[in-house]
């Protein structure tokens, strides 16, 4: 009896129970799409955490360096011949004066562990970085009484003793090397167990400077990131108030005719511009006319500006134009101008979204790379940070993305650890900056 | 009718505030007014009515030329304000709405509180030499808007926090704090329940003491009952205008009668 019911339809549309060919196909159509959302989801999901796990694992050993500690006996025959402890006489003493010392400084330590190795004392000092010299006469010409006494520094290791440590170089990569061999392995085993080398936080990554190819184990980003916020200080104080300026004068006031329809059109162009193009417009205005220094932070935050300019005008215009008209009405009801009706109450209003535009534009200025090879802003700085706010502009320097294109052009496989390391940190700021968009915009935003 | 409705309205000769003489008004191709004269008095509601798209907002706009604002807007003929051209170049737009104040079809309070919006005119005018003086305005003007009791406990409460008809009477009290001789409303009740609606059209009628009052509205038994004169508005021309209840009882034009009765619309 049931079984009739369902198959007998009542009315022309049938039995609501039985679901029909045609209903049929169009939820089978339904669900197949869901599918295909979900798996471009999927795939999606999968690249960003291959993406994430490859960065974090490639770069976080960049974090960490290897250290050897040394008692350096800083010999005053060498380093103070004439016994005057006077600093401009122990400084004529050159980093090259410093090599036997810190030869004799292993072999002691060694020496002092019960560590024997077959090797000669002169091939001893390649397990230490070549900036143990200087970091060691920087120390003595700082003070001059240290010459003759004892001391125990920490020097970074070599790279390779580094790489050992991090398992990048093993006894067999150091079958041909010309600088480590593996005998030199089986004296940093010894350290280790020892405990004189150790592996440690490496705050010098994130604070220090570039160094040359010969010593990736001292290289840092500090510099450039510094070259990187001297950029973004000209970009944010450039681009926002003529951004903005801009967008209002379009919105707003300007009258609608060919003339700014073209300028319109344009804007949306240029925000599509390769990169690229705008360095070479740097180049060509800032550096060849207007014969700004090269390699100088100005020059990069003026290229930057120019590209970001297209991204807050876009952005601030949208967020004008999604303040209601009612209330632009309402000033100018009770008789406020027109530029008091933007300034009192359409731009307060838009100006979240106008923030949100402006620091993703910066973020956006803060990984470009092309346009700043351009203009040469990969120097190579390698010790010095700029003296003061003025200098920071226009001291040669380079940027983050620059210094980890850089280091990933490097032939010395430690410095493959730098750039990924590298990205990290930039990943960081850039997090930090899509972060305090987000904030902003959840804070101000207002319903009406 | 009631009649003591009809007696109120009887046409006491009150002095011209606003006349329009020949108004023609173009968006680009489009005719939008067309040589529409008509003399609005002082302290009297005046109402516009008609159909949707026959002009009557439009024309309420040229009166403090918010239609400025529309770039293809085009307005020809004279508009005196007390006898003073408001197109004249001289005049600058500003100033007049400062004079004409007005009120929109939606109630379109500041995001700001309601102490703000009310103080906002009176502000950027300099009519308020203090603190004091300002708040005095502003108490003033709410009492004015009707809404002063509702409010005054929570003056720094969002002004969008309010309901409608409270957001309504509260743009209202934000017109009259800037001190207007004119008062321009837009389809005020469109967006109102019909208690809200009871109340503003009850505002309107105290309004009436000092101000002329010009009010936009779709529905003929709210002009029947808050305004003295009517004009009626038909694609662009205004076909009829003359006392309230003359144009309800007695309509002279027949498409009057036919809108009023239901025909057209």
């Amino acid at each position: 009896m049931t079984d009739q019911t369902a198959s007998q339809p009542s009315s022309k549309h049938g039995s609501l129970l039985a679901v029909d060919a045609r209903t049929k196909k169009r939820n089978a159509a339904e669900t197949r799409f869901k599918a295909y959302g979900i798996g471009a989801l999927l795939i999606g999901l999968f690249f960003l955490v291959t993406l994430l796990t490859a960065i974090v694992s490639n770069g976080s050993t960049a974090f960490s360096q290897t250290y050897i500690s040394l008692d350096v006996t800083l010999n005053a025959e060498k380093l103070d011949p004439n016994g005057t402890g006077d600093r401009d006489e122990i400084a004529k003493v050159t980093t090259l004066g410093y090599t036997q010392i810190i030869a004799e400084a292993v072999a002691n330590t060694m020496a002092a562990n019960e560590i024997e190795s077959p090797l000669p004392a002169g091939a001893l000092p390649l397990m230490v970085s070549a900036s143990a010299a200087a970091q060691i006469r920087d120390t003595v010409l700082a003070d001059p009484s240290l010459v003759g006494q004892t001391v125990t520094f920490n020097v970074l290791a070599s790279s390779r003793v580094d790489g050992y440590l991090k398992g990048r170089v093993t006894r067999e990569s150091l079958a041909r090397d010309r600088n480590l061999g593996p005998p030199h392995l089986d004296i940093v085993d010894q350290m280790l167990d020892a405990g004189v080398v150790e592996k440690r936080w490496n705050l010098a990554f994130i604070t220090g400077a570039d160094a040359s190819e010969s010593r990736p184990e001292q290289a840092g980003i500090g510099v450039s990131m510094l070259g990187s916020f001297f950029m973004m200080l000209v970009v944010l104080f450039l681009s926002l108030p003529i951004g903005v300026a801009a967008s209002i004068y379009l919105e707003e006031f300007a009258p609608q005719n060919k003339f700014t329809d073209f300028i319109e059109v344009n804007i949306s162009n240029l925000a599509a511009v390769p990169s690229i193009v705008f360095g070479i417009l740097g180049l060509a205005i800032f550096i060849q006319i207007m014969h700004l220094p090269q390699s100088a932070p100005l020059v990069g935050g003026l290229v930057l500006t120019l590209m970001t300019l297209p991204t807050i005008i876009i952005s601030t215009r949208a967020s004008l134009k999604s303040v209601p008209p009612s209330i632009r009405d309402a000033a100018l009801g009770v008789g406020a101008s027109k530029m008091q009706s933007v300034f009192h109450h359409v731009l307060p209003l838009a100006m979240p979204g106008i923030l949100t535009g402006t620091i993703i534009g910066l973020a956006q200025a803060l990984g470009e790379t092309a346009p700043l090879l351009l203009i040469g802003m990969v120097g190579f700085i390698a010790s010095n940070y700029p003296d003061g706010l003025a200098s920071g502009f226009l001291d040669p320097n380079s940027a983050m993305p620059a210094q980890i294109y850089e280091w990933a052009k490097r032939a010395d496989p430690a410095y493959y650890e730098r750039a990924w390391g590298g990205i990290i940190v930039l990943l960081v700021f850039l997090m930090t900056m899509n972060i305090i968009a987000i904030l902003l915009r959840r804070r101000f935003e207002r319903r009406w | 009718m009631n009649d003591m409705r009809q007696i109120e309205r009887a046409v006491d000769m009150k002095q011209t505030k606003i006349t329009a003489r020949g108004v023609q008004v173009y968006y680009g191709d489009n005719h939008a007014i067309k040589d529409v004269s008509v003399e609005i008095a002082d302290k009297t509601v005046t109402a516009f009515i008609g159909p949707s798209g026959c002009g009557k907002s439009t024309f309420l706009r040229c009166l403090n030329r918010m239609n400025d604002t529309i770039s293809i807007c085009r307005v020809e003929g004279d508009i005196l304000i007390d006898n003073e051209d408001i197109y004249d170049p001289r005049v600058d737009p500003v100033q007049l709405r400062a004079k004409v104040g007005m009120v929109f079809q939606k109630p379109n309070p500041f995001p700001k509180s309601i102490y703000d919006n009310v103080a906002y005119g009176p502000k950027i005018h300099g009519l308020a030499r203090n603190k004091a003086e300002l708040d005095e305005i502003v108490e003033k003007a709410l009492r004015r808007g009707a809404i002063w009791d509702e409010v005054k406990d929570r003056l720094n409460a969002p002004g969008t926090g309010l309901s409608g008809g409270q957001q309504q009477r509260l743009c209202i009290a934000r017109a009259v704090a800037t001190e207007p001789e004119v008062l321009l409303m837009d389809e005020p009740c469109s967006a109102l329940d019909p208690i809200a609606t009871a109340q503003v059209e009850e505002l309107i009628d105290e309004l009436r003491q000092s101000y002329s009052v010009v009010i936009v509205t779709h529905s003929m038994q709210q002009a029947a009952r808050v305004s003295q004169k009517t004009a009626f508005f038909h694609l662009g021309n205004l076909v009829e205008y003359g006392e309230t209840g003359e144009i309800f009882t007695n309509p002279e034009d027949p498409r009057t009668e036919s809108y009023i009765t239901g025909r057209i619309g």
